[in-house]
């Protein structure tokens, strides 16, 4: 059962140090102002979930945090993004990185052509782990973790393309889990997968909130409300609200963030 | 409103005349490779033999002998191309795919499209300006450089082709993980779009297999065994060319038989092109 799990008190009355924070961030695409002025600070071990209507610049941000927007041309970001007190954007930063320490799992399932074991294996591999024995242990382990190991523990030699939706998006989980990072950056990663599998990711998020700090980015308001403790809403490229997922849902400050939780746009 | 029967007949006329015409252009499209078929056959299979493909051609005149040389040195000299030709023009394919929008890279795509469409004669004639000239004799360096020129374009533009039909999610995967650029062009977009080079790789391979006129001026052709790189070397097309225009019957004879190898050979190429693209681990669904 997946449980909605609300903030207990004592988390929430002690934050501790945020794992990224923004600073006056504002993302440009061309002339399009996608992002605009966002503070935002995100708590370790902590689901924060970002909703808002489609457009309204919750995935431009996300790919902020690990600095996917390089590969668009024409972006131009602004501001601080902060992770571990460390500027994301400083041109000190090695990008290789910090995307090993902030991971990032897509809308669409996207393994790669080739097979379970070689896709998990892609990231230990590329960051020059060579042993056999050692990258075994990894695929299990991250295959464990991200709770399709029992499913495909006697095909890992068969093509990940031939997986069902719901277990290449574990799978492409498990590619994350296996370079061992500290964020996770989910963008609408049940979005293309049906109740049944979106519930098993949920679970998963659960698990690994323990160990992960996540963002994740949706649509869907009750998947917000089911796995976050925090929420923000973005509108039209500024976050109009953020705090604790059940102060949201459930008194919203500000007019749109009701509408749009009420469902009535977006 | 009301329709005439005599229309609807004129109508029912002009539409069995249509689908006839393109049937039959349809068949005419594929009626040369089949009398081409045919008459090689016809006349190249009775000189097939073992002699013919592993002896050397006699003097001139004296009936018998083979063309081992030029099977070998054709195959020598593709090969040799192909090593020049496949790192160059896969560089420029990936090279044209990524970063495909600067004005450099439409320069670039048009000049391979130019030199694509250079007749092959013009690309023997330079090769020989370029490498026999200086180095005083023809060579199968030369007549491999010439190749190469052949199938360069052909396969930058593939290699652009299918690399850009890679999607991009799988891109954004790798470069997520923390891999740089290159590695996972390496790893991830070439593998992905391995299939669909390794055909227009092919396709390459057989078009420069059965050229004559780059291989003319450049590895000239030789009697001999050879396999230095700085000397003339024979190939089948350019002894095609020697022997179909000999006062031999026999050499006539033996002209058909290095044609049929030659067409066999193409086939065959065009054959693991079509069956390439399907890949055990299909990257585009």
């Amino acid at each position: 059962m997946a449980t909605v799990v609300f903030p207990r008190r004592e988390e929430v009355t002690a934050p501790p140090q945020p794992k990224i924070s923004t600073r006056n961030l504002n993302v440009y695409y061309g002339d399009f102002h996608a992002i605009k002025d966002v503070n935002l600070d995100i708590l370790p071990n902590q689901i924060t979930a970002l909703i808002g209507p489609s457009g309204c610049g919750k995935s431009t941000f996300l790919r902020c945090l690990n600095r996917m927007n390089d590969l668009i041309e024409g972006a131009r970001v602004e501001g601080s993004v902060m992770l571990d007190g460390q500027d994301v954007n400083d041109p000190r930063t090695d990008v290789v990185a910090l995307r090993r320490r902030v991971g990032m799992v897509f809308q669409r399932p996207n393994p790669f052509p080739m097979s379970i074991y070689d896709n998990v294996a892609y990231g230990p591999r590329i960051h020059g782990i060579r042993r056999r024995s050692v990258l075994n242990e990894i695929v299990e382990r991250s295959l464990r973790q991200a709770a399709l190991w029992d499913e495909v523990k006697d095909k890992l030699r068969q093509s990940a393309l031939a997986l069902s939706g719901g277990q290449q998006q574990r799978l492409c989980i498990a590619r994350v889990l296996a370079v061992e990072p500290e964020v996770l950056l989910m963008d609408e990663p049940a979005s293309a997968l049906d109740p049944t599998a979106t519930f098993r990711i949920e679970e998963l998020m659960q698990e690994l909130k323990s160990r992960y700090t996540i963002v994740i980015v949706t649509h869907n308001m009750q998947q917000a409300a089911r796995v976050s403790q925090y929420t923000g809403f973005f509108y039209k490229g500024e976050l109009y609200e953020f705090g604790e997922t059940a102060k949201i849902f459930t008194n919203p400050e500000r007019r749109e963030t009701e509408d749009y939780i009420r469902g009535r746009f977006g | 409103m009301r329709i005439s029967k005599m229309h609807e007949l004129w109508r029912r006329f002009i539409n069995a005349v249509s689908l006839t015409l393109t049937g039959v252009c349809a068949v005419v499209v594929m009626a040369p490779v089949f009398i081409i078929l045919a008459y090689l056959l016809m006349n190249g299979v009775r000189s097939l033999n073992l002699e013919f493909l592993t002896s050397l051609p006699k003097s001139p005149g004296e009936p018998r002998g083979g063309m081992a040389n030029a099977i070998v040195g054709s195959f020598y000299m593709v090969g040799l191309g192909l090593i020049l030709a496949l790192p160059v023009g896969v560089g420029a394919g990936v090279y044209l795919a990524e970063f495909g929008r600067t004005r450099y890279a439409q320069v670039v795509r048009f000049m391979a499209d130019v030199l694509n469409g250079v007749p092959s004669i013009v690309i023997g004639v330079s090769v020989w300006a370029l490498l026999v000239v200086p180095m005083r004799s023809f060579s199968a360096l030369a007549g491999g450089v010439a190749l190469s020129f052949i199938m360069i374009p052909m396969i930058a533009r593939t290699t652009e082709e299918m690399v850009r039909a890679v999607p991009n999610a799988l891109r954004e995967a790798s470069l997520g993980l923390g891999a740089t650029y290159a590695r996972t062009m390496w790893s991830v977009v070439l593998p992905a779009a391995r299939g669909g080079i390794v055909t227009g790789v092919m396709l390459a391979l057989a078009r420069a297999f059965g050229e004559a006129a780059p291989l003319l001026f450049t590895a000239l052709g030789n009697r001999f065994w050879n396999f230095y790189l700085d000397r003339p070397m024979a190939n089948l097309p350019t002894q095609i060319y020697e022997y179909a225009k000999s006062p031999y019957v026999d050499w006539h004879r033996q002209a058909w038989a290095a044609a049929l190898v030659l067409i066999i050979v193409v086939l065959v190429l065009n054959v693991i092109a079509r069956t390439s693209t399907r890949e055990r681990f299909r990257a585009l669904r």
